[in-house]
């Protein structure tokens, strides 16, 4: 193993195809499964496609709870001039991953319930027929986890809007827009003759010059490579 | 049960078509050779639109690339993992072996880190520097000529460095580090970390016409549609198809045993059709096995008959021992300098552009052997679990962690590419009491009695991890960087990963020149069998502190020169 084991494998952790799901619906028409999994081409095998396809013929979330995350996402991430978490097909994610990861969906669903608990004691309603200025008071007191305690010792509320804040900013800026606000340029093709010269000034550092003499000359990247007998390249 | 027999006799029988498969394959097929490649998963090509994962999109999966079905995610082109629906493994007592298989055409070679470095003089030595372990039946200087030849049929690139343990070979040139590569390249120089560029077989320059060169998409464990960077499938078995070989390819055919004659000579194989499970025979004068080190064991085991008793190739009862694996550790870090960077493509090739050899002796350290530091970090792909946890980071200077809105957006823009990691790769000692078996009470979803793991690190690897955390700590301070998380202590063997995590497992098959105290000679020949060879891993004495690939492929193709030589001499 590779460099891999970066944060997102750490988080994560492999999970088998073998899940139930138990506050999940079936009944998705096979047309809608069809529709929604042709959007989707990413080499994968038929076995993970046969897996994608049972993820997609069950419903997690009910329009209500649908509705709550919407409302919620958008709270997290409001819309600007790149686009918004409709655009970036982030309740749609959330709805995935909750079936994708079985560790997802309960937390989920009962943060839920333990949001519109608090919005009924606080403003005799449900979350998503509050006021804005009504949400934001609620979300306040999730949002901002105690910088003195580990992430498992969180107070439960706090511990819910951290997975939502995840879901959320992973969802947008996985997305097109998200990808676009972000300004990441790479995924194409290109040719890296190294670090351009303004940002090597403004810290300060430069290349050595022995090191530079190895490296590659973009100029004759096509050129067939000869040695001589040493191992010298001389083309 | 009705076994269904192909009437064909080959010349050699390939099992397993990855980096030992295909350099058998290649050599075999062009000395003439009629050869049956037998793979267990399914045929594979990176160049197919529909199997195609290089240059997708996060938003192409609808789990955004994570690592749900694949353990590195949706876009690593690896068919399999650690656990494989079906195909079990167990462990004796507490100890704990992960075991990585990737059931592909091409193997493992399609996802690796292409990390390509020859192993040096001492490597092949190190009894008699340390007094443990064994030392090979080769010398460097046997396995040289065939480094070399590898280098330019293959291509990779480096520099010339003179490193008495770390030998040079025939390079293309590396690409210039990036942003964070030089913030290492500064902090390892202070700590004294020998530094240089990396050793990746990646096409920086065209080495002929067949494949192409490097894009710069950073997406090599995706394997490459272009065929710049090896796997066996591109840059070995299509090239021997191409040149005319007599190549069958049997796919999806998972091998249950090499089946053995009345004289106990291997006459082929059996294997089951995964598609039907229907069960096949294939004959073949010489059987070449390369599924991998524990595979290649477990199919031995699994070979019993009354002239082989404890399995083919096992009188010495050590098919299967020795199992070790690399020893990994690491540790992130934030640069503060890299917030609120500028933003450019610095995606470069599929992995670090330097890194850093082992560069101190053993003899003044309280552990025997070497690691290398792999380094990572930059302004890569958004893909899931990007945006997690993003304002983390404020506690460093005592700003609020969490909230949300807009200063989210603030938050993600000012953390992005301040991240870099180092990963420690280092040697760990053979022992006989590592090994795997087959557990009397497991098949797999096929009949095939499975592997039982024994395996347990001992002070050697401690040692070697803690001082790993200690240098990582040293070098990221020396770069202007925040280590995160607590330092790894004595309650987690300072980090160090699991037996079989860092997927580099070798010496189940081991050679030697002695029959009673190894299984293969120095061609990777059966001590007990003349006509079966073990070309993946299995056959390493010992590990070093570099990756295996190159010198699995090195020794495959000195083996095959052997077995070509033989076949010359009417031996087989």
């Amino acid at each position: 193993m590779d460099r891999r084991d970066s944060i997102k494998s750490i988080m994560l952790g492999s999970i088998g195809f073998g899940v139930l799901f138990e506050g999940c619906v079936t009944g998705i028409s096979s047309e809608d499964v069809k529709k929604t999994i042709s959007k989707f081409q990413y080499g994968r095998t038929d076995k993970e496609l046969a897996y994608d396809k049972k993820l997609f013929s069950i419903q997690c979330f009910s329009k209500k709870e649908m509705k709550s995350i919407t409302q919620l996402c958008n709270l997290i991430l409001p819309p600007n001039e790149f686009g918004s978490i409709e655009d970036a097909e982030v309740p749609e994610l959330i709805e995935f991953m909750a079936k994708d990861i079985p560790g997802y969906e309960i937390p989920i669903k009962d943060g839920l319930l333990m949001l519109d608990k608090i919005s009924k004691q606080k403003n005799s309603m449900v979350f998503i027929n509050c006021n804005e200025i009504e949400q934001k008071k609620i979300l306040d007191q999730m949002a901002f986890p105690d910088p003195n305690m580990s992430s498992s010792e969180q107070k439960e509320e706090v511990k819910w809007f951290s997975l939502m804040r995840n879901l959320t900013m992973t969802g947008y800026y996985t997305s097109k827009v998200g990808i676009e606000e972000l300004g990441y340029v790479g995924n194409t093709p290109n040719v890296w003759d190294g670090v351009p010269q303004d940002v090597l000034d403004q810290y300060g550092l430069s290349y050595d010059q022995d090191w530079i003499n190895k490296c590659i000359d973009q100029s004759k990247r096509n050129e067939t490579a000869v040695w001589d007998d040493q191992g010298n390249l001389i083309s | 049960m009705q076994i269904k027999e192909n009437p064909k006799e080959y010349d050699v029988i390939i099992v397993g078509s990855g980096a030992g498969g295909g350099m058998a394959t290649k050599v075999l097929s062009e000395a003439g050779l009629s050869v049956a490649i037998v793979e267990a998963g399914p045929y594979y090509d990176p160049a197919n639109p529909d199997q195609m994962t290089q240059m997708k999109w996060p938003y192409d999966s609808p789990r955004r690339g994570a690592g749900t079905t694949r353990p590195f995610g949706d876009f690593d082109q690896a068919y399999g993992g650690w656990d494989i629906e079906g195909e079990p493994y167990s462990q004796v007592g507490d100890t704990q072996f992960r075991w990585f298989i990737s059931r592909m055409l091409g193997g493992r070679t399609k996802h690796w880190g292409r990390i390509s470095l020859r192993f040096g003089p001492d490597d092949f030595r190190k009894k008699s520097i340390d007094g443990l372990g064994e030392d090979w039946p080769i010398s460097y200087d046997d396995i040289k000529p065939y480094y070399d030849k590898v280098d330019k049929l293959i291509g990779v690139f480096g520099s010339k460095e003179n490193l008495p343990n770390d030998p040079d070979g025939f390079f293309l040139p590396p690409p210039k580090p990036r942003l964070h590569e030089l913030f290492y390249i500064k902090g390892a120089r202070k700590s004294n970390v020998k530094v240089m560029p990396s050793r990746l077989s990646i096409l920086t320059k065209r080495i002929n016409n067949d494949r192409g060169v490097c894009f710069y998409c950073n997406q090599c464990a995706r394997s490459c549609m272009s065929y710049a960077d090896f796997s066996s499938g591109s840059c070995l078995i299509f090239p021997a198809q191409k040149s005319g070989g007599q190549i069958d390819m049997f796919v999806n055919a998972m091998v249950r045993t090499v089946t053995t004659n009345e004289e106990g000579k291997a006459t082929g194989v059996s294997y089951i059709d995964k598609t039907d499970k229907t069960e096949h025979k294939l004959k073949g004068k010489v059987v070449v096995l390369a599924a991998s080190a524990c595979s290649s064991a477990r199919i031995l085991l699994n070979s019993k008959s009354k002239q082989h008793p404890n399995g083919l190739g096992n009188s010495s009862d050590i098919v299967g021992k020795y199992l070790h694996d690399s020893t990994g550790g690491g540790r992130m870090a934030f640069i503060p300098d890299l917030m609120d960077r500028k933003i450019y493509n610095e995606d470069g090739v599929g992995g670090m552009h330097v890194y850093s050899p082992w560069w101190l002796d053993n003899k003044k350290l309280n552990f025997p052997r070497g690691y290398h530091i792999e380094v990572w970090g930059g302004m890569g792909a958004p893909s899931y679990g990007t945006g997690f946890n993003v304002n983390d980071f404020n506690k460093f200077f005592g700003i609020p962690v969490g909230g949300y809105g807009d200063v989210l957006r603030k938050d993600m823009r000012k953390y992005y590419g301040s991240l870099v990691g180092m990963d420690g790769r280092g040697e760990s000692i053979a022992m006989k009491s590592n090994y795997c078996e087959i557990d009397p009470n497991q098949v797999d979803e096929f009949g095939v009695p499975t592997l039982r793991f024994n395996y347990k690190w001992s002070e050697h690897e401690v040692n070697q991890a803690k001082h790993m955390q200690d240098t990582f700590e040293e070098v990221i301070h020396n770069m202007g960087a925040t280590a995160l998380g607590n330092k790894a202590d004595k309650s987690s063997n300072f980090g160090l990963t699991k037996p079989g995590e860092i997927i580099h497992e070798v010496g189940t098959t081991r050679m030697g020149n002695d029959p009673k105290s190894s299984v293969v000679n120095e061609f990777e020949q059966l001590h007990d069998v003349s006509n079966v060879f073990v070309v993946d891993a299995g056959p390493f004495v010992s590990q070093a502190d570099k990756n295996p690939t190159w010198t699995i492929m090195a020794l495959a193709w000195r083996s095959s020169d052997y077995i070509i030589e033989q076949f010359k001499k009417q031996n087989f």
